[in-house]
């Protein structure tokens, strides 16, 4: 019967499908890695296929763990090209990179800040990193020498100058890089203010990093998820609590929320690019030296993401919310780009 | 039954006033069971508005844009035809733009003037070269799409009350805007790039088409895949195999497919698709098998149900008269179960349209500008796109994420719709 028939199509249409995959070659650039780096790279892909001979890039946002995974997997086609990553490679991934007869070349790109913020009608804080660690911290001192949970329910219990109104922080969730670079940068820079925590980084490494970025988990730091516009939603509907998110969404909702000074400095475009507002981060893009020449276009691509009118101080990436590197060092950063040394570790 | 006599009323507790209060408690408790499910439909209703009216308000202004009409002079000095690809055409809508302003003159200020009008307008200006030529030389009023602040200040989405320095328009720019809408050089027009291109980093450039195009390929792999199959299983294990262990083991685990995590079909993919038979990353092909093992569960566990609603009646009647097992199911059975086939098949594909997590692992999460053409082109889908757009930090992307979520929405009612036809199609038949 007919049933059987328009089965039979659909079955050899499937397999003819399949089949067909397989074939033809790759022409355009693939990328995968951090969201952090998403938005660069991609701005980037589309100036670069509107204006060259070449397609279009493809740029994957995986996060940069699992954009390692991809890109170390092996050489070939089937493998991405270039890894955007918010964070330098580990050396486990390193090692699986090389084993698997990859060599990279590291190209830093720029830098992100990472905001505190919390909405306009809230109140204006200014924190240092020794407080951000006091409210956040799962284990501080007691100051006997030892260490107990985090009893501070209010800012004002750190430090009376502190707003009188309860901790509340929206934030990253673990396998984000922004979260990493958020613990290495404010937590752990905090601890050491404090001289039992400084002591013990000496003497105990481990534990000091344990204590030092064990982030609480008594309901007073949220897990928002990776989208930092759901953060800026939820800091608009309760105008006490603080989010922790990349600077770009602070540039784009100046007129929401206001960013919190850390250490005296307002995060602005200026202070992080001076480097005076402390809670900023490179980035980085990592290119599989062993595709250039194989898969078109890579060097132009590249030249195009380390031109002047993309990642200077008035290019295309800095309205796009990435901070520019020092003259000396893009001068730098771009003659890698154009000569691709191995990285070594 | 004409030989039942009616019980006597007189006699029995009928008019008994305890026998009243029984029949009012219970007429009471009826009309209260009503009332709680009128309430809980008025619930699920209430939200429902909710939800799609929120959507709606939000999304409804993507599908309008701001066009700014400029006065462009079509230089033929800087106009090389040989090269087009090659002349600044940005440039000359900026001068057009700076010739309005003239008391603009640091350059500071002419950067912030031009971005008013998208990058989009190198393209545009472009394009029509390209089909007139003619227009070399000449000086012509052209609309060109409007940058993405200037529409959004036109929408009104900005809170202008803020101090400057806080909101991404400056106080200049929104004295600019001010006067070209006085001028009348700002109209509103549909936003054809919404709905004709793929994705962009501009957010007055980023269209829906890639991503619906993405869905479509995506789901009729799918389709193909997991129909056929899903039938053919359910229909032999239903119809065909005799009960034995070995049956039993396959139906437990086809149920229990049905349960799995989406994400692990999409590891699934990377493994078998991907790494061992060499497929394309990001392509719709691998996005529509991995979704199809996703679907077919559902597929089989459907069509399984219809078939066994079909009565035995029918079955022995065709064997009755002479037809064999083959025909039996090929022309009573399956026709009758194909309106709860569909359905199944509707509500598995359906699932599919809105799964993300499996095509992260097959690189299917990703920026593509170009619109796919065919079965093995980057592409990425419905929801990932609205996930990406929804991740966005440029403001006019809230909008979009809006407007994707109702095309979305549209393609599922739309789906749901040729559902519906092709049930009364082949339920009139018998």
């Amino acid at each position: 019967m007919k049933f059987i028939n328009l089965t039979m199509v659909a079955a050899m249409t499937a397999a003819t499908l399949a089949t067909a995959g397989a074939a033809n070659a790759r022409d355009q650039i693939q990328m995968v890695g951090s969201s952090t780096v998403f938005p660069f790279s991609t701005a980037v892909a589309e100036k670069f296929g509107s204006s060259s001979k070449f397609p279009t890039p493809v740029v994957e946002s995986t996060g940069t763990g699992g954009g390692f995974k991809l890109f170390c997997a092996g050489v070939g086609e089937d493998t991405p090209d270039i890894q955007d990553a918010s964070r330098a490679v580990k050396s486990s991934e390193f090692e699986t990179c090389a084993s698997n007869g990859i060599t990279m070349t590291e190209i830093k790109i720029g830098f992100d800040g990472i905001v505190m913020a919390n909405a306009k009608a809230g109140p204006a804080f200014s924190l240092r990193a020794k407080e951000i660690y006091l409210a956040l911290a799962a284990q501080v001192p007691n100051g006997n020498g030892g260490f107990m949970a985090n009893p501070n329910k209010k800012w004002s219990d750190i430090d009376p100058s502190l707003p009188d109104v309860a901790i509340s922080v929206y934030g990253p969730p673990p396998t984000s890089g922004t979260r990493d670079a958020f613990v290495e940068l404010a937590m752990e820079e905090g601890a050491k203010a404090i001289d039992q925590l400084a002591d013990l980084k000496k003497d105990d490494k481990k534990k000091f990093a344990a204590i030092a970025g064990g982030i609480r988990e008594d309901g007073v730091y949220i897990e928002a998820g990776e989208n930092d516009n759901l953060i800026v939603q939820k800091l608009e509907a309760s105008p006490d609590s603080v989010g922790i998110f990349g600077y770009s969404y602070l540039e784009q909702n100046g007129d929401k929320i206001k960013g919190a000074a850390v250490d005296g400095h307002k995060p602005t475009f200026e202070t992080i690019a001076d480097g005076s507002y402390e809670l900023s981060r490179p980035l980085f893009i990592y290119v599989k030296r062993e595709h250039v020449g194989v898969i078109p276009g890579i060097k132009e691509y590249l030249a195009e993401y380390t031109s002047d009118k993309a990642w200077g101080p008035e290019g295309y990436l800095s309205e796009k919310g990435l901070i520019p590197l020092p003259d000396d060092m893009r001068a730098e950063m771009a003659k890698t780009a154009a000569d691709l040394p191995e990285l070594k570790m | 039954m004409t030989d039942m006599t009616m019980p006597k009323t007189e006699g029995l507790a009928v008019s008994s006033q305890a026998y009243r209060k029984r029949i009012k408690k219970r007429y009471a408790a009826e009309r209260r069971f009503r009332a709680y499910g009128i309430a809980a439909i008025a619930v699920a209703v209430a939200f429902l508005i909710g939800l799609l009216g929120t959507i709606t308000a939000k999304g409804a202004p993507a599908f309008l844009q701001t066009n700014i009409t400029l006065n462009i002079f079509f230089d033929p000095e800087k106009i090389d035809t040989e090269n087009l690809n090659g002349v600044n055409f940005q440039a000359m809508a900026r001068n057009a733009l700076y010739d309005m302003f003239p008391e603009v003159t640091e350059r500071r200020e002419k950067r912030q003037l031009g971005q008013l009008i998208s990058v989009a307008a190198d393209q545009q200006l472009r394009e029509m070269v390209r089909a007139d030529p003619s227009l070399i030389g000449q000086r012509k009023d052209v609309q060109l799409l409007a940058g993405d602040d200037l529409d959004l200040v036109v929408k009104g989405t900005y809170d202008l009350s803020q101090p400057e320095a806080e909101r991404p328009v400056s106080d200049v720019q929104v004295a600019w805007i001010d006067k070209l809408q006085a001028q009348g050089h700002l109209a509103r027009g549909i936003a054809w790039p919404f709905l004709t291109t793929g994705d962009s980093r501009e957010p007055e450039m980023a269209g829906i088409w890639g991503a619906v195009m993405g869905s479509l390929l995506t789901l009729s792999v799918t389709l193909a895949v997991s129909f056929p199959i899903g039938v053919l299983a359910a229909v032999y294990l239903q119809e065909f195999a005799t009960k034995n262990r070995w049956n039993d083991l396959i139906e437990v685990n086809i149920n229990n497919l049905a349960a799995v995590p989406s994400i692990v079909f999409g590891l699934l993919g990377l493994a078998v698709f991907l790494n061992f038979f060499g497929m394309p990353r990001s392509a719709p092909l691998v996005g529509g098998l991995v979704l199809a093992l996703m679907t077919l569960p559902t597929i089989i566990i459907a069509t399984r149900a219809a078939l066994a609603a079909v009565p035995p009646s029918i079955r022995e009647a065709a064997l009755g008269v002479g037809a064999s097992e083959l025909q039996v199911v090929t022309h009573h059975v399956v026709p009758l179960a194909m309106p709860g086939i569909l359905t199944g098949t509707i509500i598995g594909l359906a699932q599919a349209l809105g799964e993300t997590a499996p095509l992260l692992m097959i690189g299917m999460v990703a920026f593509i500008v170009d619109v796919p053409a065919n079965f093995t082109d980057p592409a990425t889908v419905l929801p990932v796109q609205i996930y990406l757009w929804a991740d966005s930090p440029e403001r006019a992307f809230e909008a979009r994420t809006s407007a994707a979520i109702m095309v979305l929405i549209g393609f599922l009612i739309l789906m749901n719709a040729i559902a519906v036809v092709l049930r009364r199609r082949f339920e009139r038949r018998w």
